[in-house]
């Protein structure tokens, strides 16, 4: 029962990757007893189970997902909501007031207006119906200050590391809070420009060499030298 | 023309653009090129140059095209007005319709698309250049497209044709032997598979010499499916190579 890869190899779709007694895992197929790649990612094994980490994909939704999202449409009773996915997400008005919608009463382009960006939790989504999404958790609503980035929705993970450590190191790195939404837009929300800056840096560098090894380091040593920059500066 | 002032093969069989009968020309793939599409790829296949940029998954406009079991792929396949010697309409001609009919059927086995229902998918091919055989490259380059996107694929599909010029069978044919040759076979392909996704044949040829057409535009095939391999692992290995570079230093 073989595999044909050595683990972290870069592989292509449609590289044959086990066969026999190995299960399909993330970004493969099994077809005839065979297991396929089916996007670009690098290969691994974990206990009989052969995965692809992915390097570019897009977001499906998934219920209990944080997303941050835009305001495209102001509707009669909700909104439609940008997820960056393949489809629609809606938020209904009655989610967000906390007393009984009337659409008489409640202006709602006065609550969220095209254009807005908010943080949502999908509610509902299955293959029959858009996603619906809520912001009646703590944590959730309308972004009133910070800066958005958008990276690769598979990546999110490595910006997060292992059990939050690099997402910890990069928060404590810059003073910086950072929001991510699984599905690939990270809010960087900071005391100055200049910090949320050096946090967006550093994310951008991890989505662009997630698939090398020693990332941590390089991320804790530009943090340090753009610090160090900092302080000259002032001294000046 | 009634009279021929030149051989398409000369008796050493070494044909016009002085190629061998089963030499392809060269091969250029690149991936990532246009930053604005959520995938793209450039392939120069001899004079050949196509764009191709892909939008997707996402909504469907107009709403009644979508399909509620499965995700529709839309392929707009156009040529430049200056990607032929005499100005071409920019109009879509009958061609060019059936031509992106044609390449969005030999892409649509490649993807899984009962996975993301309601949704469709653009494939923009744009031909800058043209010099024969543009149905193979661009669907060369537009399954180069789709995997850069990140829509997941059972393999990438690769076309090369094959045809017959002065009794002669040979691979990848170019404007010339194209139009003065006696038959054109193209033929796309999923090599890990082994599938074919796309069967054409104009002109006429013998059951022998379709058979070994069809064979040579495969081996075509397999060719071309190394280097396009290579072009989309590469964006990546850049990547590995500088970090490299830097700890070395």
């Amino acid at each position: 029962m073989p595999t044909f890869f050595e683990t972290k190899q870069l592989v292509t779709p449609g590289e044959l990757l086990a066969e026999g007694e190995y299960q399909a895992g993330e970004n493969t197929y099994l077809e005839g007893g065979k297991i396929f790649a089916s996007r670009i990612g690098l290969a691994d094994c974990d206990n009989k189970r052969v995965n692809v980490v992915a390097l570019r994909a897009f977001y499906v939704p998934k219920v209990g997902d944080i997303v941050i999202g835009a305001v495209k449409e102001v509707g009669f009773n909700g909104w439609t909501i940008d997820i960056k996915a393949p489809y629609e997400a809606m938020l209904r008005a009655s989610d967000v007031l906390s007393r009984p919608f009337k659409p008489q009463n409640d202006e709602l382009s006065q609550v969220l207006d095209a254009g807005d960006l908010i943080v949502a939790k999908i509610a509902s989504y299955d293959r029959a119906h858009d996603p619906q999404l809520t912001v009646g958790e703590p944590g959730l609503g309308k972004i009133t200050r910070g800066q958005i980035m958008r990276v690769t929705p598979t990546k999110i993970p490595r910006v997060i590391g292992r059990k939050g450590s690099m997402i910890s190191m990069i928060k404590e790195g810059t003073n910086c809070q950072i929001i991510l939404g699984l599905n690939g837009v990270i809010l960087v929300t900071g005391k100055n420009p200049d910090d949320e800056e050096l946090a967006m840096t550093a994310i951008k560098k991890i989505e662009q060499e997630s698939h090398t090894t020693g990332l941590t380091d390089r991320i804790t040593q530009l943090l340090k030298e753009e610090k160090a920059k900092r302080e000259e500066n002032k001294v000046e | 023309m009634n009279e021929k002032t030149e051989k398409l093969i000369d008796k050493k069989g070494i044909r016009l653009d002085g190629r061998k009968a089963d030499e392809l020309r060269p091969v250029k793939l690149e991936v990532g090129v246009l930053p604005n599409a959520d995938g793209s790829a450039y392939i120069e296949h001899g004079k050949n140059k196509i764009l191709v940029g892909v939008f997707g998954p996402r909504e469907v406009h107009p709403k009644h095209l979508s399909r509620p079991d499965r995700m529709v792929i839309r392929c707009r396949y156009h040529m430049a007005p200056f990607s032929v010697p005499e100005r071409k309409s920019p109009a879509p001609s009958r061609r060019e319709v059936e031509l992106g009919k044609v390449i969005k059927e030999s892409l649509e086995p490649a993807l899984f698309t009962e996975l993301y229902p309601r949704t469709g998918l653009d494939v923009f091919i744009e031909v800058l250049q043209a010099d024969g055989g543009t149905r193979c490259a661009s669907i060369t380059a537009a399954a180069l497209a789709i995997a850069d996107s990140g829509i997941p694929m059972r393999d990438l599909v690769v076309a090369c044709a094959a045809g017959k010029v002065e009794d002669t069978v040979v691979v990848d044919l170019y404007d010339a032997e194209d139009k003065l040759g006696a038959a054109d076979v193209p033929v796309a392909y999923m090599p890990n598979l082994n599938a074919v996704t796309l069967l054409q044949m104009d002109g006429t040829l013998s059951p022998d010499e379709f058979e070994k057409a069809v064979s040579m535009a495969m081996d075509g095939c397999k060719k071309i499916y190394a280097l396009q391999k290579e072009a989309l692992k590469t964006k990546y290995m850049n990547v590995k190579e500088e970090i490299k570079e830097e700890n070395e230093e």
